[in-house]
């Protein structure tokens, strides 16, 4: 019997000026009661996993509420983004980041401020007052909001450079006082410039893709970004950010950029957060039993039926979960043969379930009398 | 009925063929008629004897077995002319697309099907079956476009489906017929390419011509109060078709005009059709004479009262019993009080042996109606025997080894204790049998946690072990012993409620004391004999110490700890500090913190010395001292606990003035467009937030004058801070301030245009014309206040009754999808097929109800070792 690493570590720490007799009889303890601590073997941890995790959800409220100590932005919290994570959505319902910083600049408010202007996503949109499809002439015509470019430091310059790499072809006049007006070069359809204003609405002037909001919040007497929309990638090689702690809510993305085990790890602390959050407590290991089923092939599977439940090799326990009469038709049609190896199959045959005590076959010696 | 020791190994799921159909059945049904004038089966009918029997009396001709006896035997209808079978018609599109119209080849060329034949192994071989199926799919998808047959150079048409079940060639009908004669033509090599294993069967098994009829046992008829019978919606499909059949048949022998044989060939085609699935969204669904849509095949197979859910996951069981609970504090907490109607009814089967032949005699002797007595006996061959007063007397003659007793529940049996919805494991336990007077099922307050209980009308449910095997797995590992510490974070969950904790904390106040006399009563009263120390005077928390062993050491915070930040320890002003040196409490008062269900940190320690069995006495003995406790001095909750000083009141009135002042100020900076909205969200929305949270803190400001106003003889705020029951904020709910309701999270804001009450200005963004309760429930709300009041209770409760079905289905797919995992012997965890999921359980191999709250705790095993 060997001690877990953590375990072994800590044995260590303790024994420290200790002589060695005593050290012995702790680490012999410990090694004692380690041992009577193990998991016995056909225990049937997964539904007592799955059951540690379902009951306190009906301890849990429905509603978004805000995030906790800041008003400011809303994250889906509660039952909802607990489901969220087990039906391994593609895209949570509020997508945050939560971007850490380098050290030397997490203490510093102006140059977190300065950052944080940098990964927003200034667009367009968001810099103008007015704008009017003029039909007469067959131009658009834009009025800058002079106050919002102030509040984004940006300058009619940066303006331009986004408009000329945009509409490379196209007539652009810009004013100094902030009036714009494009001329579309060739087509004359009026689908042609309704498209056109659209995607002058949405030019991207600044900032990272995605990034819709930024608060930058003090934490333990360091300062952190939290972000509304994210973009891990981009972020991740933003100057001053500290890629190796800063990460997404979004469990796809961080399978994309940092591969399966960061999305296990975020899976993890997505779904323990949450609980915690609720106030109500849930040991580690059961969220890490789902999070490991759920990523077990390399890839991410939801507790759904097309994820983990659809995957079963058994005919007759993906039968019994849902849509019964599919299952039933393919595993004809696919000469399926159900070997009865899980639970759920022999409850329905009334034979004893291979796990727990079903599990053991006993053998009795006789004395030969 | 006789017992099958047989172990089915395997299930194999295919294709049924037409020449299989005819060899397991027994009758060819070719009447539409049930009974003859007697009201006997007709033979050849729907209800023919030979496919089972349903009514008593009867005997089945195939099998000579009565009703229960007989499984049931098949029958079959020859089709006059084959129809599609609708569940299969995605694959019989398939046939028809991806096949030559003329020789029914595959439309893929030989030298691609070689290759598609070493694809297919190499995915099956590295990803499984399941993986091999959906590149099959797209092998298929491809050659639905081929428009020249790469064998015979055909040109091929387009083939529509004209759901559900009519198949259109250029703009041609074709016919079952035609269908099924293309598909007989396709080789069995071609089959995998469409999809369809060639082992399951032949593709144009898919077409029926003959179709099964269900054994008689299948589709019971019922005989009405009347004496009519009623016949099961499948008997009145299955009479359709037959109908529509022999029609059909006549009308084919007549040579009648093709139009006809064609309205009755689709007319076949619809009953076949609702017989297998009557929800097909294209045709009507086939009718009751009442209206009522028929329940077909499809029907009862699926959804949660399908077969799948209802009786095969789970199933009716025999010695079980339901009733209303009660409390008993007086009862131990493993134990489940019985009432002897139960107990009389409910019977443990117990072998006679040459040892125990006299007692279990006795059992039979006193018979069913005199407590403890017996109700059958079973004989070594298996005949069961009625114990009445006729029968006693042979039976307690011929009663021997070998025979089994089925005797009434007796005190110290044991039983499985349930209550739905059974969320986690504790929500099924053993427990002993304790017969009592009365009609309830009686628990101990202390187990109510576990099984989400309360007595306000709650009934829950009793199930009895019939072997020797099952009753000691429960009594292993379903006994509530076993279940103190819940695996979700490793606390005890069963621990002490409400009063106990009220009743320990008032007793071990600083203070506290009894006569010697007043304790030796106390003592008596909770079943706690040993001999008290000479001492004329006690104090509470001598008293507490008399239950605790010699040797226990605990060290604990209250919950009224104020997290100083240098902890005084023992010597704590406040009596935060609770510390028990050798069995004796030496600091702190017991409250919800050391001996609280699902907190009791006291109770832990308790356990990990002395083992859950002496726990579960320890426990019941401090809850029922807490009890005792009360009843001696008296507890009780009244009005004028929620009384507020003159002085204070005019506290909490200028408190809500500043808030209500304060928010206006907000309102008024907002209507002047001098605030700044937050990134991202609109001006309204940041002073909405603003002024939500300045009432809010206003509201707790209330909280704690009125907590910092009463008395510690106030029982309600006893009750408070012992964490028994309520919190401050519910006193000061009633006394001073309701405070701030929500609808949807925010500040209501629905109602009329513009203002949610008619009597409010438009536009009015003050506290009061959004929902904020400046009264206390005592003082009264005023209408408006009582409104708002309302609007928010319905809110949350519309909140709880979506989240339960939410919640509910979530842990069905957790508990669907994590359902086979198990640890492997050599400590690995692994689902089902053996693939590894954990190397080591949680990664350290832990149990977390053996665990220190889910850890190893070093520290503590050192102080312990090495002192």
């Amino acid at each position: 019997m060997t001690l877990p690493p953590s375990i072994k570590k800590a044995v260590e720490r303790e024994s420290e000026g200790l002589n060695k007799s005593k050290s012995k009889k702790l680490l012999e303890e410990t090694e004692r009661r380690f041992r009577e601590m193990s998991v016995v073997p056909a225990e049937a941890v997964g539904v007592i996993s799955a059951q540690s995790i379902g009951e306190p959800g009906t301890q849990m409220t429905m509603r978004t509420k805000h995030f906790a100590g800041v008003t400011e932005m809303n994250v889906t919290l509660g039952l909802p983004r607990l489901i969220e994570i087990f039906d391994a959505r593609r895209e949570p319902s509020t997508p945050t980041m939560t971007i850490r910083l380098q050290d030397d600049v997490a203490s510093d408010e102006n140059k977190v401020r300065e950052i944080a202007a940098k990964i927003l996503e200034v667009s367009f949109e968001s810099i103008m007052k007015e704008i009017v499809i003029d039909l007469l002439n067959f131009k658009i015509e834009v009025t800058l909001d002079n106050s919002s470019m102030e509040s984004f430091n940006i300058d009619i310059k940066d303006v331009e450079k986004a408009m000329n790499k945009v509409f490379k072809k196209h007539k652009i006049v810009i004013l100094k006082s902030g009036l714009i007006r494009l001329s579309p070069k060739d087509t004359k359809t009026i689908l042609n410039l309704y498209k056109m204003k659209m995607k002058l609405k949405s030019m991207h002037i600044r900032g990272v893709p995605g990034i819709v909001q930024v608060l930058p919040i003090k934490r333990r007497g360091s300062w952190i970004i939290m972000t509304a929309g994210t973009n891990l990638r981009r972020v991740l090689k933003v100057p001053g950010v500290d890629p190796t702690r800063t990460f997404s809510n979004n469990i796809h993305e961080m399978f994309r950029v940092l591969g399966v085990e960061a999305a296990r790890n975020s899976i993890v602390n997505e779904a323990l957060g949450t609980l915690k959050q609720q106030g109500l407590e849930v040991d580690i290991r059961h969220i890490m039993l789902v999070a490991d089923t759920m990523t077990l092939n390399g890839d991410i599977r939801g507790i759904t039926r097309y994820g983990i439940s659809g995957d079963k090799a058994s005919v007759l326990a993906r039968a019994s979960f849902e849509v019964p009469l599919k299952h039933l038709f393919n595993a004809a049609v696919h000469n399926e043969v159900d070997n009865l190896s899980s639970v759920i199959e022999n409850v329905m045959i009334n034979q004893p379930i291979p796990i727990g005590t079903g599990l053991l076959k006993l053998v009795v010696k006789r004395d030969k009398k | 009925m006789e017992v099958v020791r047989e172990k089915i190994e395997k299930l194999e799921f295919k294709l049924i063929s037409p020449s299989f159909m005819k060899k397991m059945a027994i009758v060819k049904v070719i009447t539409p008629e049930l009974y003859d004038a007697d009201g006997y089966p007709v033979d050849g009918g729907l209800m023919d004897i030979r496919m089972g029997v349903v009514d008593p009396g009867l005997r089945c001709r195939t099998c000579g077995g009565r009703v229960k006896e007989c499984p049931g035997h098949f029958g079959f209808i020859e089709l006059a002319r084959p129809a599609v079978h609708v569940r299969f018609v995605p694959w019989i599109i398939d046939f028809l697309r991806c096949t030559c119209r003329k020789c029914s080849r595959i439309l893929i060329s030989p030298d691609k099907i070689a290759a598609y034949v070493k694809d297919i192994k190499k995915i099956e071989r590295q990803k499984g079956e399941l993986e091999k199926w959906k590149f099959i799919k797209g092998v298929t998808k491809r050659c639905r476009t081929v428009s020249k047959c790469p064998y015979c150079g055909e040109k091929q048409s387009k083939i529509k489906l004209e759901k559900p079940t009519t198949f259109n060639e250029d703009r041609i009908r074709l016919t079952p017929i035609d269908i099924r004669e293309r598909l007989e033509r396709i080789p069995d090599e071609d089959l995998l390419f469409l999809g369809l294993e060639p082992l399951a069967g032949r593709p144009e098994w898919m077409i029926i011509t003959l179709l099964p009829v269900p054994p008689v046992t299948v589709r019971p008829s019922i005989t009405l109060e009347s004496g009519q019978r009623s016949e099961d919606d499948l008997t009145h499909k299955l009479g359709d078709i037959v109908r529509t059949n022999q029609r059909l048949f006549e009308n084919l022998n007549a040579g009648a005009p093709e139009i006809i044989i064609d309205d009755l060939w689709d007319l076949l085609q619809y009953h076949v059709t609702t017989f297998f699935a009557n929800n097909i969204s294209q045709i009507p669904p086939a009718r009751h004479r009442s209206g009522r849509p028929l329940k077909t095949l499809a029907e009862r197979i699926k959804s949660k009262e399908g077969r799948f859910r209802r009786n095969l996951a789970g199933k009716r069981v025999d010695f079980s019993s339901r009733t209303v609970i009660s409390p008993d504090p007086h009862i131990q907490i493993n134990e489940v009080g019985i009432p002897q109607v139960v107990a009389i009814e409910l019977t443990v089967p117990e072998r006679v042996t040459e040892w125990n032949k006299d007692y279990l005699v006795g059992f039979v002797k006193r018979g069913p109606t005199k407590y403890p007595g017996a109700n059958y006996v079973i004989t070594p061959d298996g005949k069961r025997k009625k114990v009445i007063p006729d029968t006693v007397d042979v039976i307690l003659e011929e009663i021997k080894p070998g025979y089994i007793v089925e005797r009434h529940m007796i005190d110290r049996d044991v039983v499985i204790f349930n209550r739905q919805p059974s969320l986690h494991k504790m929500s099924m336990m053993a427990h002993y049998v304790k017969v009592l007077p009365g009609k309830t099922f009686r628990i101990n307050p202390c187990t109510t946690t576990p099984y989400n209980a309360d007595f306000d009308g709650d009934e829950m449910n009793l199930h009895v072990p019939q072997t020797e095997e099952s009753r000691a797995e429960a009594e292993m590992l379903m006994n509530v012993a076993n279940q103190i510490i819940t695996p979700r974070y490793g606390l005890p969950i069963i621990g002490s409620e409400q009063d106990h904790i009220s009743g320990c904390y008032l007793l071990t106040q600083e203070g506290f004391t009894l006569s010697r006399s007043e304790t030796s009563q106390l003592m008596m009263s909770i079943g706690q004999f040993e001999k008290l120390p000479a001492k004329k005077i006690f104090t509470g928390k001598e008293i507490f110490s008399l239950l605790l062993p010699e040797d226990f050491n605990f060290e604990g915070k209250t919950k009224r700890c104020r997290r100083h930040d240098k902890c005084e320890g023992k010597d704590c002003e406040y009596d935060c500090y609770v510390c028990v040196e050798n069995g004796q409490l030496k600091s702190g008062a017991i409250d919800d913190r050391s001996i609280g269900a699902g907190s009791g940190k006291l109770y832990h320690e308790f356990i990990k010395f002395y083992g859950t069995e002496r726990a579960i006495d320890f426990f019941q003995k401090v809850s029922l001292l807490g009890i005792k406790v009360l009843n001696m001095i008296g507890f009780t909750v009244k009005l004028s606990d929620t009384d507020i000083a003159p002085e204070s009141f005019s506290e909490i009135k200028s408190i809500l003035n500043n808030a209500e002042a304060e928010s206006y100020m907000l309102i008024e900076k907002y209507n002047k467009r001098q605030m700044r909205a937050y990134p991202g969200r609109t001006l309204k929305e940041t002073l909405e937030s603003n002024v939500m949270s300045v009432l809010n803190r206003a509201r707790n400001k209330v909280s704690k004058v009125v907590e910092s106003h009463t008395s510690s003889k106030n029982y309600t705020m006893v009750m408070a801070d012992s964490g028994a029951r309520g919190s401050s904020l519910n006193v000061a709910l009633i006394a001073a301030c309701v405070g701030q309701t929500a609808l949807r999270g925010s500040r209501i804001n629905k109602g009329y245009s513009e203002r949610v009450f008619p009597h409010f200005e438009k536009n009015d963004l003050g506290p009061g014309a959004h929902g904020f309760i400046r009264h206390g429930y005592k003082g009264g709300l005023n209408p408006f206040e009582f409104f708002f009041h309302a609007i928010s209770g319905r809110d949350s409760m519309m909140d709880t009754s979506m989240r339960t079905p939410k919640s509910g289905y979530m842990q069905r797919r957790l508990v669907n999808a994590l359902q086979d995992i198990k640890v492997h012997f050599d400590g690995t965890v692994r689902d089902s097929s053996g693939t590894v999921i954990q190397f080591k359980y949680g990664e350290d191999g832990i149990d977390v109800t053996k665990s220190d709250g889910g850890k190893i705790n070093v520290g503590d095993i050192k102080n312990e070792v090495i002192g």
